[in-house]
């Protein structure tokens, strides 16, 4: 297969900003260095020639499972959200969403 | 010190009335006084809780009823096992405080059987780690030399067994964060095959690799523990339909006329003197019976790049629940993408976010192919191999892990090399196997090694009934030093 380009600094930002977390200059080098050598070990894998080879994504055959449709007992609403950071109306409360970047 | 008093005579007696939970307990407490100032095996102890459910099985036992197989047994808990109302905190700040709605269902299952949940151990942040040191609530430390690292993930889990804190104690492995860390404190550890015990209330890292198990002194008692914790469940949707095997029942039917396949592959990467326990494990099988050869399985080797494709791709996925909106640490902004940010940026330690970017990385558009595509087509070559050596083996004999511990700090600057420590592990979960890890002995340096034995899906009872071999014949081993004197 044919392989990808290293991994640079910019894709490391790109990538920390769809996971929404913040990396400092420095935290930015530290991790292109060490990620970029993971994927250089991950080389013998992408390398391979795996046309035809059936990709496995869980190792025991999964179906949907569905229960009846019967009302049973869930989790406690209060319980939940004694556990949020701030709550407003027996609802989750949020900083304001719009008019965020995209 | 005497070697600690097998969980099985401790429930048989505490069944029988011989000796009250409370008593077992406290006894328990006293040692983790004793010691885990310097090992630090636990986040938190739940010494009135345990003292409440202890007091609860002795009721029993003198109303007459029978509390179950663990009566009495103190059980140490992983910190990513959800505790109803008891902070679960994976070792992470953005976990902080968190108290779960809902117990999980290997939690239930305990408190059925009468076990007594003694606290809740220390690991990795989020179990993604080989040594417990990527942990917000520091290291814990090895209890045969605390300058060397226990193992991880689930270090706080195998530590407390091996301290003599907890008989008994439950982890998580999803690349060998049970297996591992069994070896390098001197304890036994099971990986069953997946969808024999719930994840249900496991918080997530892998989802189609975490398993939960058992650690123990004996296999007996991991075959016990096991017993407890396993079969389906409605609550996961991944459980299988099938019946668990009990294992507890077979520990003594021996190996006679079994094949055992020493995985030529595991020992190419070994430190001398583990390969050669290896060996001698081998020399004590075919003694008792089984017939040994040397198998190759050439796809292993490439477990562990595929793991770290596969791994921080389902872990990017499962760690974008934690936003600042519903549950744990939130860190206030301006509008919520940004709450989003800072709440991650402060609450994730450096390797869980190493893990994200990497997931996120590989499955982005432009790389899925190369990278995640290309790993879970590596994943079918490692079953496939696995199966040919199935074909002639009943189970594979290997190390469970490449040396014995090595010391803190030693590897934490250097992911890569952390991560070689899974290299013999893996492989197991990428394919969904069961395997165990069997103290045998000590290595050069007089500290433990673990042999491992790995089988085919639900191959349990015959992977239990040749670890009871292997167990047979292990050389000793000294007892850890912190306990010295701790013990009663």
């Amino acid at each position: 297969m044919d392989q990808p380009a290293r991994l640079t600094r910019e894709d490391v930002a790109h990538v920390a900003a769809l996971a929404r977390l913040h990396l400092s200059d420095e935290e930015l080098d530290t991790f292109t260095h060490q990620l970029a050598s993971v994927l250089d070990h991950a080389a013998d894998v992408s390398s391979l020639d795996l046309t035809g080879v059936e990709p496995t994504a869980h190792a025991m055959a999964v179906t949907n499972v569905l229960r009846t449709d019967e009302p049973a007992p869930c989790l406690d609403r209060d319980e939940v959200l004694a556990q949020a950071p701030a709550v407003e109306d027996h609802r989750f409360r949020v900083p304001r969403i719009l008019g965020e970047a995209p | 010190m005497s070697a600690p008093r097998p969980a099985l005579e401790t429930a048989t007696m505490v069944r029988a009335g011989e000796e009250s939970a409370v008593d077992v307990l406290e006894h328990h407490l006293a040692v983790i006084e004793a010691g885990e100032d310097a090992v630090h095996a636990f986040n938190l102890v739940l010494a009135d809780q345990a003292r409440a459910q202890a007091r609860a099985v002795d009721a029993a036992v003198a109303a007459g009823d029978d509390p179950g197989p663990l009566a009495g047994v103190p059980v140490a808990l992983k910190d990513n096992l959800c505790t109803r109302g008891v902070p679960t905190t994976c070792s992470s700040r953005i976990l902080d405080g968190w108290c779960p709605p809902y117990d999980a269902t290997v939690v239930t299952r305990l408190a059925a059987a009468g076990a007594v949940v003694i606290g809740k151990t220390n690991m990795d942040e989020f179990a993604m780690g080989s040594s417990t040191e990527t942990s917000a609530s520091g290291p814990t430390r090895n209890p045969y030399d605390t300058s060397r690292v226990p193992g991880g993930s689930s270090g706080g889990s195998a530590a407390a067994v091996a301290a003599g804190f907890a008989p008994l104690a439950l982890g998580s492995d999803t690349g060998g964060s049970i297996r591992q860390p069994a070896a390098l404190c001197g304890v036994v550890g099971m990986k069953p095959t997946y969808g024999t015990v719930s994840r249900y209330g496991l918080v997530a890292f892998a989802s189609s690799l975490d398993q939960i198990g058992p650690f123990a002194h004996t296999v007996a008692d991991a075959a016990l523990l096991f017993d407890v914790i396993g079969g389906h469940d409605p609550l996961d949707s991944t459980s299988l339909h099938r019946p668990t095997p009990r294992v507890l029942s077979v520990l003594d039917d021996g190996v006679d006329g079994m094949t055992v396949g020493v995985l030529t592959e595991f020992l190419d990467g070994a430190a001398p003197d583990v390969a050669a326990r290896v060996h001698q494990a081998a020399d004590a099988l075919a003694a008792a019976g089984a017939r040994i050869e040397e198998v190759s399985v050439p796809e292993v080797t490439l477990g562990l790049s595929a793991y770290y494709l596969i791994a921080p791709g389902e872990a990017s996925s499962n760690l974008a629940r934690y936003d600042g909106v519903r549950y744990g640490l939130r860190v206030d902004a301006e509008d919520t993408v940004a709450m989003n940010t800072a709440t991650r940026t402060a609450g994730f330690g450096a390797e869980v976010k190493r893990r994200i970017m990497l997931g996120t990385y590989v499955l982005s558009a432009g790389y899925m192919d190369a990278y995640y595509n290309q790993a879970l087509k590596v994943r079918t070559r490692i079953i496939q191999g696995f199966a040919a050596a199935y074909a002639r083996c009943d189970v594979l004999l290997g190390p469970t892990a490449p040396t014995t511990a090595f010391a803190l700090g030693a590897k934490v600057d250097d992911p890569l090399t952390m991560y070689l420590s899974d290299v013999c592990t893996i492989p197991s979960n990428l394919a969904g196997h069961p395997a165990i890890s069997v103290p045998f002995g000590p290595g050069d340096d007089g500290l433990p090694v673990g042999v491992q034995l790995l089988g085919p899906a639900l191959s349990e009872g015959t992977l239990f009934q040749v670890a009871a071999a292997v167990e047979a014949a292990a050389p000793d081993l000294p007892a850890p030093r912190i306990t010295t004197g701790a013990a009663s």
